[in-house]
């Protein structure tokens, strides 16, 4: 029943052959543009609540969440995190895992802007779920993604409205997310040559 | 875990974290507005009920619906049961139908066993004769674990009518899995042939005794079972008094206990002989766990069809 899961655990190894795509300080800078884009297009901060995508997404958007309210000088901008297990396409195709905690904010989604958050935004097919997952818990006014990585290869028509930094990737690579936090270490994404994700 | 649940003693440590794990997110489903989750649409899920049951059969129904896969209810009154039709043909016959689940309670130890032996679908054992009841122990641990956090060491009390009791062989095997200290404690007719050896092996004690045992060595948790009055056949205890003053919760009892653990629980796999076994102050006081027990149920059955029934296809 419990197998290994597609997602690292915090603090699997680094594949020792990738390079550094991201370091501490560019995901720090791409976070900050991110959260001026989200600024800027929703002219402040007002109704904006943040949903981070476990796992790494959380972190993502807690951090987005902090810089939000930095930035404007508001009271800090709601965060919670959308699970998307019970949703997703390929239950059948792989071993289950236990679902992770959906935290939806004190104020609800309903007439929210909500912001996706999730680290590598890959065949979309995450984001499908996630946007099913929405529809069971209310209705926001809008919803908008925000993505640390963008490594194209979609299989669906979704697309980011925010994107840290667009990777152009092959199938056969891995994108690795590490972020202080959640994982032991330092920031940083990197690519690795290796089969599958 | 295998793609049945025949046995607690078939669930690892990290099998029942992470069973425990599930129910607590799909714990939070049941306090929002739209209770359903796509996760098991297109699955068929048959709820083949030999015995009576009111929260265990609803559970498992709600629980299956919650998820959107489709369940159905038998029960051998009604089916062809009660025309004589062997087990063994019943299930076979639901087998033809390409069910994916067959929960299955039934009034002979063993029998989900031999029916998980003749059938593509998975079973779950929802309760065998005297034997198991795996989701019961499960859905007590998730109650236990979320009123007083991780198990290890937790001291609880199984009391009452041991020898028909399948709550209380699974619950002994579970929560030894978890790491927490059981103590059994029945009048010695009520007690199981060869429980002695049986404690040594899985590591619980057993008394005669329910005030020494409250007063010595006071638990986190005591688990009231019920007296089993359609299994009995002989006379296990002379009256039905001499049962309460003896092994009953009764209002000083709780007291005793609540003195030395104020914070103690009571729990109650239901259904409930008020008076008997435990008295109404007791299943109604503020140590009352009994009724987070039904929600937590509701929740476990949820995570356990999920990891059954969700993940490959099996081979």
């Amino acid at each position: 029943m419990t197998r290994p899961e597609d997602r690292p655990p915090a603090g699997a190894p680094l594949d020792p052959l990738g390079r550094t795509v991201l370091t501490a300080n560019d995901i720090r800078r791409c976070l900050r543009r991110i959260a001026h884009e989200i600024l800027e297009h929703n002219k402040g901060a007002a109704d904006l609540v943040l949903l981070g995508i476990p796992s790494r997404g959380v972190e993502l958007a807690e951090r987005l969440g902090h810089i939000l309210a930095d930035v404007e000088g508001c009271p800090a901008v709601p965060v919670g995190a959308l699970d998307i297990t019970m949703h997703r396409d390929d239950l059948r195709s792989q071993p289950t895992r236990a679902p992770m905690r959906t935290v939806i904010p004190a104020g609800g989604i309903d007439d929210k802007i909500v912001v996706l958050v999730d680290d590598v935004l890959y065949s979309g097919r995450t984001i499908r779920a996630a946007l099913d997952a929405l529809a069971d818990l209310g209705r926001p006014r809008a919803v908008r993604l925000a993505v640390l990585i963008d490594r194209g290869h979609r299989e669906l028509p979704i697309r980011a409205d925010h994107v840290g930094k667009n990777l152009p990737t092959s199938h056969a690579e891995k994108v690795q997310v590490r972020l202080r936090g959640f994982d032991s270490g330092e920031d940083v994404v990197r690519i690795a040559s290796g089969a599958g994700r | 875990m295998t793609r049945h649940l025949l046995s607690s003693a078939d669930l690892s440590r990290r099998d029942v974290e992470t069973i425990l794990d599930t129910a607590a997110s799909m714990h939070d489903v049941q306090r929002r507005e739209v209770k359903k989750l796509p996760t098991l649409r297109g699955r068929t899920i048959i709820n083949f009920f030999f015995e009576d049951s009111t929260r265990t059969r609803s559970s498992f129904e709600i629980a299956g619906k919650w998820m959107s896969a489709d369940t159905i209810n038998l029960s051998a009154k009604g089916s062809s049961t009660s025309k004589g039709e062997s087990l063994r043909d019943s299930v076979q016959t639901i087998n033809a139908m390409a069910v994916d689940a067959l929960v299955i309670r039934h009034n002979q130890s063993g029998a989900c066993r031999q029916v998980a032996g003749w059938v593509a679908a998975s079973v779950i054992n929802a309760g065998d004769g005297t034997h198991e009841h795996p989701t019961q122990a499960l859905l007590d641990a998730y109650t236990l674990r979320s009123r007083i956090g991780a198990l290890d060491g937790t001291h609880v009390a199984i009391v009452g009518d041991l020898t028909h009791s399948r709550v209380f062989r699974s619950n002994v095997i579970t929560l030894r899995t978890l790491g927490a200290r059981v103590t059994v404690v029945a009048p010695p007719t009520l007690m199981p042939a060869g429980i002695a050896a049986w404690s040594q092996r899985d590591g619980f004690e057993t008394s005669w005794d329910l005030d020494a045992v409250l007063a010595d060595d006071p638990p986190d948790a005591v688990m009231m079972l019920r007296v089993q009055r359609e299994r009995m056949s002989g006379g296990f205890f002379p009256t039905a008094r001499e049962y309460t003053v003896g092994y009953g919760l009764t209002r000083p009892r709780l007291a005793t206990l609540l003195a030395s653990r104020p914070d103690a629980v009571v729990m109650h796999p239901g259904p409930m002989n008020r008076g008997l076994e435990i008295s109404a102050d007791a299943a109604e006081s503020g140590a009352s766990i009994i009724l987070d027990q039904v929600s937590g149920g509701l929740a476990v059955r949820m995570a356990v069809l999920y990891h059954l029934l969700a993940g490959e296809e099996s081979e």
